[in-house]
């Protein structure tokens, strides 16, 4: 089996003690027809500890002001705490420079960012973009409409039963040399395949080609080091990591980001402007039109303060257990089919599945029933849904406050639905 | 809370009433469920005095989505065309018993959605069709 970059040698969750992790999240105290709530729609969005909630009453209720420009002592207050999440952020993930930290939505406007910025600078006809058959509908659709646009075609690397992406596929493509860039999820929202990012990023740099890595399910989960890795740009969303809906961060190489165009244009973004032309600031600045959700971003440095502090190898080590315990639980329900790598080592906390004939829609509203929260639906991946051949899976997604009990009530759960419908 | 997945909503599951195509139908109507994939065909023979002589539904997905449209050719089956038009979804709902969520809600009522589309579409498209489909 090839080594992956992003997985580490088990070891014991010493000192991780998820019963004070759950304290921390006032919603996991919610009861859903008189049982606990048992989340597991983790890939979707994160619920938020007290930590985060509390940053943002404090920055309403205390330092409310727009940044950079105010001189007056709230607005300063602001703008350094706006600052400072940028540089919680760069920290994370390892990043050389806070400037390379480009505050957006979420990875769906962080990957139109780069499709818009550097895409329609960099991608001429006749050339290519790689992407796979497991990416989420946000890593592909921007790449279709700068491809139709630019007269560039799309290549997809495909995937082996097992759900591992079919690296022979990587090597043709870009050997072709028309390859400019290769889009890649870390982690499959859908099979939690971990992809090993590391050794594409050396294969793409070999021919020339760009890569961007869509960290929307692996940054929330495990220790990133963007230049470990060497990738070119790295989407993430805030609010899969603790923080508040409506921030995220493209991160992007300096020397990148610095030749590329500007994204939206307005206030802020600007160095001066005239009646007739303008110029822009330096990134991430340039990137930034009009107030931004200082919020957001407040918040998610709160989330970056509170993942730092449990150790995202903790989270990962914490994670990887229950998601071994979670297969091997599922594994034993009669007739219940599963989608993914087998081995918890190289697939991240998503567990998708079906329960012989029953929709996945209606082993989810069946599980809401219980009380269990998780998703069913093509999880905006119908390329890959079509793949499995398959018009839909149930997925139980989990985080750093997923317990075992819980997995045992979504798998009492899953047993009861197919007693009902007499699987 | 009553779940929607009873023994009779499991039974027009398994065992549908109704299900296929015919042969000549006047009205024919399909739609799907783009959320679940749910895809529900209906299908009306009309006697010469416009009562439903026969009637089918084909499709598949969720069992709520075709449990309702078996349910739904049983309740029309006989009936004349203007009483069709006028099957309110609150009837197909307490046919269909237990509590929904509003997402579901969508499936239960899809069958009734292709139905009222195909028999507006046979009847000329009277004027506030429009407006009674988009309450669905």
């Amino acid at each position: 089996m090839q080594r992956h970059a992003q997985v580490y040698p088990s070891k014991k969750t010493s000192g991780y003690d998820v019963g004070r992790v759950r304290a921390d999240f006032p919603i996991l105290k919610r009861e859903i027809n008189g049982r606990p709530l048992v989340y597991l729609d983790n890939a979707a969005t994160s619920q938020k500890p007290v930590q985060v909630i509390e940053a943002l009453d404090r920055f309403y209720n205390q330092y409310n002001a727009n940044v950079y420009r105010g001189v007056y002592r709230i607005s300063e207050e602001a703008t350094v705490a706006y600052e400072d999440a940028r540089r919680k952020i760069a920290q994370l993930i390892n990043a050389k420079d806070p400037s390379e930290i480009i505050f957006v939505r979420g990875t769906t406007e962080a990957i139109n960012l780069a499709a818009h910025s550097w895409g329609r600078s960099n991608i001429g006809l006749g050339d290519s973009i790689m992407l796979t058959e497991m990416e989420h509908h946000s890593n592909i659709v921007p790449w279709q409409q700068l491809a139709r646009e630019k007269g560039a075609s799309l290549k997809y690397v495909g995937i082996t039963e097992e759900g591992q992406l079919l690296r022979q596929d990587v090597r043709q493509h870009l050997e072709e040399g028309t390859v400019k860039l290769f889009a890649v999820t870390h982690v499959s929202n859908v099979l939690g395949t971990i992809n090993p990012i590391r050794e594409l990023v050396r294969e793409a740099h070999k021919h020339g080609c760009k890569i961007l890595v869509d960290g929307a399910q692996s940054v929330p989960h495990m220790p990133i080091d963007v230049q470990d890795l060497d990738c070119d740009f790295l989407a993430f969303s805030g609010h899969k990591m603790c923080g508040p809906t409506g921030i995220g961060v493209l991160y992007g190489k300096r020397e990148l980001l610095q030749h590329m165009e500007p994204y939206q244009s307005g206030g802020e973004m600007i160095r001066e402007v005239h009646l007739y032309e303008a110029t822009f600031k330096d990134p991430p600045f340039k990137f930034e039109a009009g107030t931004t959700d200082i919020a957001g971003a407040i918040g998610l440095g709160a989330a970056v303060d509170y993942l730092s502090k449990l150790g995202l190898r903790n989270v990962r080590d914490h994670e990887r257990e229950i998601t071994k315990y979670a297969l091997e639980a599922l594994g034993e329900v009669k007739s219940l089919k599963m989608y993914g790598p087998t081995d918890p080592e190289t697939r991240g906390g998503v567990a998708s599945f079906n329960l012989a004939d029953v929709h996945a829609h209606d082993m989810a509203s069946m599980l809401d029933e219980d009380g269990v929260a998780v998703r069913s639906g093509h999880h905006c991946a119908q390329p890959l849904m079509e793949r499995l051949g398959v018009a839909a899976t149930t997925r139980a997604s989990v985080y750093l406050y997923t317990t075992k009990e819980e997995i045992d009530r979504l798998v009492a759960s899953v047993e009861r639905a197919g007693r009902v419908f007499k699987i | 809370m009553s779940s929607v997945y009873s023994e009779i909503i499991l039974d027009y599951y398994r065992h549908p009433r109704n299900k296929g195509t015919l042969d000549h139908p006047q009205i024919s109507a399909k739609d799907s469920n783009p959320l679940c994939g749910d895809i529900i065909e209906m299908q009306l023979e009309l006697d010469k005095n416009s009562n439903v002589s026969d009637v089918k539904f084909n499709g598949q997905g969720c069992a709520i989505s075709q449990a309702s449209a078996s349910m739904l050719t049983e309740l029309v089956k006989g009936k004349k065309l203007d009483e069709v038009r006028n099957i309110s979804k609150e009837e197909i709902l307490s046919l269909i018993g237990g509590q929904l969520s509003a997402v579901r809600l969508k499936c239960a009522l899809l069958s009734l959605k292709v139905l009222k589309t195909g028999v507006y579409s046979y009847l000329g498209s009277a004027s506030n069709s429009k407006e009674e489909l988009s309450a669905l």
